[in-house]
C-alpha cells in the first residue's frame, strides 16, 4: 500500500498539514479500498479553509487491527458538486446530506439527497408506496409522552410496515457552528449538552479533544474518576432503558425494578459529581471532584447490591415466555447490515458486529483494564436488550475492580495554549456507541471547526431498516431497544 | 321483594361500583411493581374531573362523534338489565336474551368504532380496524359459551343460563362449566382491552387497540366512555362471577356482600395477571382468541354429550 495516508491514533493530534492530500478519484479509491478489505467509515466531514476552498476529510477505522486511517481531499475552487459516494458506500449516506447541507455542495449521485436537519417544508418529499391497500401513518414531530420531537413516516400493508423514513432536525440547535464562537468556559457546557442523556460521554470526548492540543497530561486519577461517571452512566441509561422495554410490552414489575436499580446508579452519579446527570464534573485538564476513601467504600458496597439487584431482575424479566415471544425475532438489524451501513454501539454488537472504542481504540483508564466485548448473535430486541444487560454487568465488575485500585494524583491540572494549526481526534463509547469529536485549530490557536459524531447519527437508520416488515404496533418497542438521541443527531 | 328497589339498587351498583374494580386492578399492579399506587378511588376522581371539563371537537367529526360516548353508555348501562347478579333477579329477561346481550354491547362498540373512524386520524382507523376484527373473533367464542350453558340449562335465557340452582349441576356439569368459566374469562379480558390482548396503561398510540379509538375524546365524552368501560367490566364480571359462583341465600345483604367480594377478587385476579404477563404481539392474539374458541367447544361437546 503506498502511503499517502496519515495512520493516527484515539486521543492524538497531529498537525493540519501532515494530512496528505488526494485527487478525487484516489481519495474514492482509497476508501472503497479501505473499506473492502473490513474498515468503516467512522466520519467524513468538511473544512472551510481560509481561503474559501472545501476540504474534506475521512476517518477510516479497521476493528480488528485497531487503526485509524485519515485521507483528505480538496474542492477546486468554485466548485459546486462532488461525486458522491454513497452508491458504492451506503456508510456515506448520512455524512454525504450533512455536508451538503452544511456547505451547499452536492455530492453528484447521491441518491436520496435532501436535508437532513431541517424540519418538513414543502419539497421535503417523502418515499411512498402506492396501491389500494397502502396506507400511510404520520407521527410526530410532537409525541405522546416526554420524548424529543422527530417526524416518522410509515408506509404500511395492513398492519405491516413496508418502509419507514425518518426526519429529523428538530432540535438543530447549531452546536457545530457555535463551538469556534464561544469562549472555552461555554464550549464544555455546550458539549455537555449535545445529548442530554449522553452528558459524560461528550464531556469527557470533547475534554479529551481539547487535551490532545496542548502538551497537557491529566492525572490517573482524574482518568479513572472519568472512567468511573463514564461507566455509571452507561449503567443507569441501560438499566433504565431495559425497564423501559418492559413497559413497552406491558410487563410493568420489570419495568419498576429496573427503574429502581437506575435510581441507585444516579445517586451514586450525583454523588461523585453533585449532579443526577453527571453536568459540570469534566473540565479539560481533569474533573472537578475527587473520591475519598470512604465514599469509594460506600460505592464498591453499593455497586454489589446493585450488581445482584440486576441479576434478580434479569432472571424475572429475560425467563419469561410471555415476555422472549416479544422480544426475540422482532426489530432484526442483521451482520450484514451493520457492516454495510457502518452501524455502531450496542445495536451493531447485537448482531456480533466486535466494535466498541473502549476495547478498539483504548483511551484513559480502558488502556489498563479492558472489559471484554459483549456480543450477541442476532441483532433482534432481545439481542439488544441482552447486550445491554451484558454490558452492565461488565460495567459494574470494571468498576469494583478500578475502585480497589484507584490511581493516585491530582484531579485537575493546568491545560495551556492549544496548538496551531493542529487537528484532534478523540473517541469514547458512550451508552449509545461511538462517540467522535475532532478539533481543528487555526493560526490564532482558537479553533476554527469542530466535528462531533454522535452515535445516533449512524443508527436511527439501523431503526428504519429494522421495522421493515415488522408489524407497527411492535414499533415503539424497535424503537425503544435502539432509544436513540434527537438531539444528539440534530446538534 | 320490590322491583322498584331492586331496580334503583342494581343501576347504584352499575354505576357507583363499577369504576372500584379499575382501582382495585390498579392497586394490584402497583403492588406487584412494588409501588404504592394511585388511590383505589382515582377512576371515581378521574370520571369526576372530566365530567366538569368542556369539550373539543374536531371539524372534520360529525354528529356520530358526539353521539358514541352517550351510546356506548346507554347499551352497556341497558346490558346490565340482562343479567342476574347478586340476588337480583334481571328486570328484563326472555327467550333469546343473550343474542340481545352481546349486540348490545355489539352496538356500543359499532359506535366507537364509527367515531373514530370519523375523526379521519390515521391512528384511530387502525385502532377501529384492530377492535373490530378481535371482536369479530371473539363474538364467535361469547356464542359458544352461550350455546354450552344453553344445552345445560336448556334454556336460551340469561336468567336460567346462571344464577338459578346451579349449586347442584356444579357436581354434574363442572367439567362444561370449568372449560366455560377458563372460555368465557380469556373473552373477558379480550372484550375489556386488558392485557395480554391490550394495555390500558400504555402512552404509544401505535400499540393501542381501544385507548387509541377514543384519543379524540375530552371532557364529558370521554368520561362517558371511561365509566361505560368500568361498567362493560362489571357486566360482563358479574356474568363470570355469577355463572361461576351461583350463591343465593336468600338474605339480601348476605348475597349482595358475597357477590361484591367475587367481583373484588375478580379485579384482583385480572390485576395479577397484567402483573405476570406481558402483553401478546398484536398478530398473536387470533391466536388467543382461538385458545379461548376450542376451550368453548370442548365445553360445548361435553354439555350435549352430558344432555344426550
Amino acid at each position: 500500500m503506498p502511503t499517502r495516508r496519515l495512520t493516527v491514533r484515539n486521543k492524538q493530534r497531529w498537525e493540519l498539514g501532515r494530512v496528505p492530500i488526494l485527487e478525487e478519484a484516489l481519495f474514492r479509491k482509497r476508501i472503497l479500498e479501505e473499506v473492502a478489505s473490513g474498515a468503516r467509515l467512522a466520519n467524513f466531514f468538511g473544512l472551510l479553509e481560509e481561503n474559501g476552498q472545501l476540504r474534506l476529510f475521512a476517518l477510516l477505522g479497521e476493528e480488528e487491527a485497531s487503526n485509524l486511517h485519515f485521507y483528505s481531499f480538496r474542492m477546486p475552487k468554485g466548485a459546486l458538486s462532488f461525486q458522491s459516494l454513497t452508491p458504492e458506500l451506503p456508510q456515506a449516506y448520512g455524512f454525504e446530506r450533512e455536508i451538503a447541507e452544511q456547505f451547499s455542495m452536492k455530492p453528484e449521485g447521491h441518491p436520496w439527497l435532501k436535508p437532513l436537519r431541517k424540519p418538513i417544508s414543502g419539497d421535503t418529499g417523502f418515499f411512498q408506496a402506492k396501491g389500494e391497500e397502502i396506507h400511510e401513518v404520520a407521527v410526530g414531530p410532537v409525541h405522546a409522552g416526554i420524548i424529543e420531537p422527530g417526524h416518522f413516516r410509515f408506509s404500511c400493508h395492513g398492519e405491516e410496515i413496508l418502509n419507514l423514513e425518518i426526519h429529523l432536525g428538530y432540535q438543530h440547535r447549531g452546536i457545530e457552528k457555535m463551538m469556534p464562537e464561544v469562549t472555552p468556559e461555554r464550549r464544555v457546557l455546550l458539549a455537555e449538552s449535545i445529548a442530554g442523556d449522553t452528558v459524560l460521554g461528550h464531556a469527557i470526548a470533547y475534554c479529551s479533544a481539547i487535551e490532545s492540543l496542548t502538551t497537557c497530561h491529566i492525572s490517573p486519577r482524574a482518568e479513572a474518576l472519568r472512567a468511573v461517571a463514564l461507566e455509571l452512566e452507561r449503567l443507569s441509561n441501560h438499566t433504565g432503558d431495559l425497564g423501559a422495554l418492559g413497559a413497552d410490552i406491558g410487563f410493568l414489575s420489570a419495568s419498576a425494578y429496573f427503574g429502581r436499580v437506575r435510581g441507585k446508579f444516579l445517586n451514586l452519579l450525583m454523588e461523585l459529581t453533585g449532579n443526577r446527570y453527571g453536568r459540570s464534573f469534566c473540565r479539560p485538564g481533569g474533573v472537578f471532584f475527587d473520591m475519598d476513601s470512604k465514599m469509594i467504600d460506600n460505592f464498591k458496597r453499593r455497586l454489589e447490591i446493585a450488581k445482584k439487584d440486576i441479576q434478580e431482575i434479569s432472571d424475572l424479566f429475560f425467563m419469561r415466555p410471555s415476555v422472549l415471544s416479544r422480544l426475540e425475532n422482532t426489530g432484526v438489524v442483521s451482520a450484514e447490515m451493520v457492516k454495510q451501513w457502518g452501524f455502531v454501539g450496542p445495536a451493531a454488537r447485537a448482531a456480533g458486529y466486535a466494535h466498541d472504542v473502549r476495547m478498539d481504540y483504548p483511551h484513559g483508564m480502558y488502556r489498563f483494564h479492558q472489559i471484554p466485548i459483549s456480543l450477541g448473535n442476532n441483532g433482534d430486541v432481545y439481542s439488544r436488550a441482552m447486550v445491554r444487560w451484558l454490558e452492565s454487568r461488565r460495567s459494574i465488575d470494571f468498576l469494583l475492580e478500578l475502585l480497589e485500585r484507584m490511581p493516585k494524583g491530582e484531579i485537575l491540572t493546568p491545560i495551556g495554549r492549544l496548538k496551531e494549526q493542529h487537528m484532534a481526534l478523540s473517541m469514547v463509547e458512550g451508552w449509545r456507541g461511538e462517540i467522535i469529536h475532532m478539533a481543528v485549530t487555526g493560526r490564532d490557536s482558537q479553533i476554527t471547526r469542530y466535528k462531533i459524531k454522535d452515535p445516533s447519527f449512524h443508527n436511527w437508520r439501523a431503526l428504519e431498516l429494522a421495522v421493515r416488515g415488522e408489524q407497527i404496533s411492535d414499533f415503539p418497542l424497535c424503537n425503544k431497544s435502539f432509544n436513540l438521541s434527537y438531539a444528539g443527531h440534530d446538534l | 321483594m320490590i322491583p322498584f328497589i331492586s331496580v334503583l339498587s342494581r343501576l347504584a351498583a352499575c354505576l357507583l361500583f363499577s369504576p372500584f374494580l379499575l382501582g382495585v386492578i390498579g392497586k394490584t399492579k402497583a403492588f406487584f411493581a412494588g409501588r404504592k399506587g394511585p388511590p383505589l378511588l382515582q377512576p371515581y376522581y378521574d370520571i369526576l374531573k372530566l365530567i366538569q371539563k368542556g369539550s373539543v371537537y374536531s371539524v372534520t367529526t360529525t354528529w356520530i362523534f358526539r353521539a358514541a360516548p352517550l351510546i356506548f353508555f346507554a347499551t352497556t348501562l341497558i346490558a346490565s338489565f340482562l343479567i342476574p347478579f347478586g340476588g337480583l333477579k334481571a328486570p328484563v329477561q326472555f327467550w333469546g336474551d343473550a343474542l340481545l346481550f352481546t349486540y348490545l354491547f355489539g352496538l356500543g362498540r359499532f359506535f366507537i368504532i364509527l367515531a373514530a373512524m370519523d375523526t379521519g386520524s390515521s391512528f384511530e382507523g387502525m385502532g377501529a380496524s384492530r377492535e373490530a376484527i378481535f371482536s369479530c373473533l371473539s363474538e364467535i367464542v361469547l356464542f359458544l359459551n352461550f350455546a354450552a350453558l344453553a344445552v345445560l340449562s336448556k334454556s336460551f335465557s340469561l336468567s336460567q343460563m346462571i344464577g338459578e340452582s346451579w349449586w347442584a349441576s356444579w357436581t354434574v356439569s363442572g367439567p362444561s362449566l370449568i372449560l366455560v368459566g377458563a372460555s368465557y374469562f380469556m373473552i373477558l379480558l379480550v372484550e375489556n382491552s386488558r392485557i395480554p390482548i391490550d394495555d390500558p396503561a400504555t402512552h404509544l398510540e401505535l400499540t393501542m387497540i381501544h385507548e387509541v379509538m377514543v384519543l379524540d375524546h375530552s371532557g364529558p365524552d370521554l368520561a362517558f366512555i371511561l365509566h361505560g368501560a368500568a361498567i362493560k367490566l362489571f357486566v360482563q364480571g358479574s356474568f363470570f362471577v355469577t355463572l361461576l359462583i351461583p350463591f343465593q341465600s336468600h338474605n339480601r345483604i348476605i348475597d349482595a356482600t358475597v357477590f361484591l367480594a367475587a367481583m373484588i377478587g375478580l379485579a384482583v385476579i385480572i390485576g395479577i395477571v397484567e402483573s405476570v404477563m406481558a402483553r401478546l404481539r398484536l398478530n398473536r392474539i387470533p391466536s388467543f382468541i382461538t385458545g379461548a374458541f376450542v376451550l368453548a367447544l370442548f365445553g360445548l361437546i361435553i354439555a350435549i354429550m352430558r344432555v344426550l
